[in-house]
């Protein structure tokens, strides 16, 4: 089996392989010798747990995530569906306006219809975000929780927000194209959730 | 050149004098002060009082300490946020009137970036850290991004420092109870679950607080129940700091604040560390609670690279995030 690694966060590692042939990548979070294996060992059980269900209910809210192949909780890790696509990290600076404008609304849709069933994905940031056959996927629901908590869903965008202008600063619209997406398909109150939003840049959260 | 500073956010009252020695920081003298109450919880006016009956003894003290004189400094620095504004207020006064009566330039200084610039004045090879900021009132992971200090983590509810502390005043141990939970953790052997709280670079600690007294008043034994806080919690912190330094890719973790005098966080961020090939750095005690020195210090750092302030400009600021601070000198 090929062992490439792709990426190594603070969290997990992960390798591209393959399951019965197709391409597919293996998501392991790493036991950390700084925590007591009573901390630990439930830890990493939970969140491989809790980020797998969030893939499922995220997909049948009918937003595009990886397809889960297999799931071995104790050892913590996800196998997903290899997606080909490039981060929209990757390549939005280099978009042109007008197609910039439906990816951000689409990114905008994809989180309505998350809210619109009570899921928060935790850390909305463009490296979370994979864009192939014309559409987003979201990936990394490691932070993801569901909660009808306005705050929570305000807290949500609010981070996209400053990944924006921390990531794609010259990218001064992206945000306002995504609250147009988000306005379209957001089913609850979405004036709630800006006036949520506009809160917390006063109060001074950031990131 | 001579810097006196004087810290006053919060309990403590510190004087602190500071001479460069090329780039970086001699401490001369840094004499700390701190007020404590006779019941536990926050006492501003108290602490405020405490302040201005300890203000010139301290400022006499500090000078002696360092063979020097009032004549002798260069410039007055003082802590102008963020913190409890009577606090900040008697720290003002005190080093308006010094800069008046000298005829010497006056600053003001963010406590929070105070905290992370001593490190780097006093560990040579700390360049470019987070700093994982550990103390009462405050719990934030700083780092520097884009032309400015950022705060990438913080508690969402109540400090550790505070955590530590209301647990101690709930099973009766003296304040501060952050040393005593310590030695009582270490005699500790069985983990009880509590609260693991992470959003994303921030914690929460007072789920975990509301845990750790059922258990006491459940009947376990205190000293598991603070080895368990103290598991939790610091692996907690330890997390989100490694987040954020893999985010931001920094490759070294400074500690700050009254609890990284902490055994076990120490060891505990070291590891973490050691692990990502980052280096790991401490100040000294001294330095590491508030106290004036690292005012001092960033006062001095802001004056060589053209910060000024007039008296009018010198007004506190209870709320001043570290988002707040120009910059000017970081590289
Ligand atoms: N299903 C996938 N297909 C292709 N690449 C992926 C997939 N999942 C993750 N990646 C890549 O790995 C990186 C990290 O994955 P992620 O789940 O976000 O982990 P982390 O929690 O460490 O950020 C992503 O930014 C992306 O580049
Ligand atoms: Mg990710």
């Amino acid at each position: 089996m090929p062992n490439n690694i792709i990426y190594q966060g603070a969290e997990a590692i992960l390798t591209k392989t393959t399951y019965h042939n197709l391409p597919a990548v293996q998501k392991q979070r790493i036991p950390k010798s700084y925590r007591i294996k009573e901390i630990d060992t439930p830890l990493i059980t939970y969140r491989t747990k809790e980020e797998a269900k969030l893939i499922i209910e995220a997909r049948s809210a009918g937003v595009p995530v990886p397809l889960i192949y297999d799931i071995d909780q104790k050892n913590g890790i996800l196998l997903l569906e290899y997606l080909s696509g490039p981060r929209i990290k990757d390549i939005l600076n280099n978009l042109e306006n007008s197609v910039l404008e439906t990816i951000c609304q689409k990114i905008g849709k994809n989180i309505a219809m998350l809210h619109n069933h009570d899921l928060i994905h935790g850390d909305i940031t463009t490296s979370n975000m994979i864009y192939q056959d014309t559409q987003i996927f979201f990936i990394d629901f490691g932070l993801g929780s569901k909660t009808t908590e306005l705050e929570a869903k305000g807290v949500d965008l609010h981070v996209l927000m400053e990944a924006f202008e921390s990531t794609h600063s010259q990218k001064t619209h992206c945000f306002s194209w995504v609250m147009d997406g988000y306005r379209t398909h957001y089913t609850g109150k979405s004036k709630a959730v800006e006036q949520k939003i506009h809160e917390i840049v006063k109060r001074g959260r950031y990131r | 050149m001579i810097c006196l500073g004087i810290e006053g956010t919060a309990h403590s009252y510190g004087v602190g004098i500071i001479t460069n020695e090329k780039k970086h920081c001699n401490v001369l003298a840094n004499i700390i002060h701190t007020y404590q109450p006779p019941q536990g919880g926050i006492h501003p006016r108290e602490a405020a009082n405490h302040h201005v009956t300890y203000a010139d003894q301290i400022i006499k003290e500090a000078l002696t300490h360092a063979h020097l004189t009032l004549p002798d400094i260069d410039l007055i620095s003082f802590s102008q946020g963020p913190g409890l504004g009577p606090c900040l207020r008697t720290a003002a006064t005190a080093a308006r009137a010094l800069a008046l009566t000298l005829n010497k330039p006056l600053i003001g200084v963010n406590h929070c970036v105070a905290h992370l610039e001593i490190g780097r004045g006093t560990i040579p090879a700390c360049t470019n850290p987070i700093l994982l900021y550990v103390s009462g009132a405050n719990t934030q992971i700083i780092g520097f991004a884009e032309g400015k200090y950022r705060v990438f983590g913080e508690t969402l509810d109540i400090g550790i420092g505070n955590c530590l502390d209301k647990f101690g005043r709930y099973v009766n141990l003296a304040f501060p109870a952050g040393p005593k939970i310590e030695t009582l953790a270490q005699q500790g052997t069985t983990y009880y679950p509590l609260p693991y709280t992470i959003k994303g670079m921030d914690v929460a600690f007072s789920g975990l607080l509301t845990g750790a007294q059922q258990y006491i008043s459940r009947h376990k034994p205190l000293k598991d129940i603070c080895y368990s806080i103290q598991e939790t919690t610091f692996a907690a912190l330890t997390e989100v700091t490694e987040r954020a330094m893999a985010h931001t890719e920094k490759k070294q973790v400074l500690l700050g604040g009254g609890v990284a005098s902490n055994t076990r966080l120490r060891d505990m961020v070291k590891t973490m560390a050691d692990e990502r090939h980052a280096q790991f750095f401490v100040p000294r005690k001294d330095l590491c609670i508030d106290n004036g020195a690292m005012i001092a210090w960033l006062g001095y750092v802001m004056h060589i690279h053209g910060h000024t302030m007039t008296i009018k400009q010198s007004k506190i600021n209870q709320r001043y995030r570290t988002d707040m601070v120009e910059v000017t000198w970081y590289a």
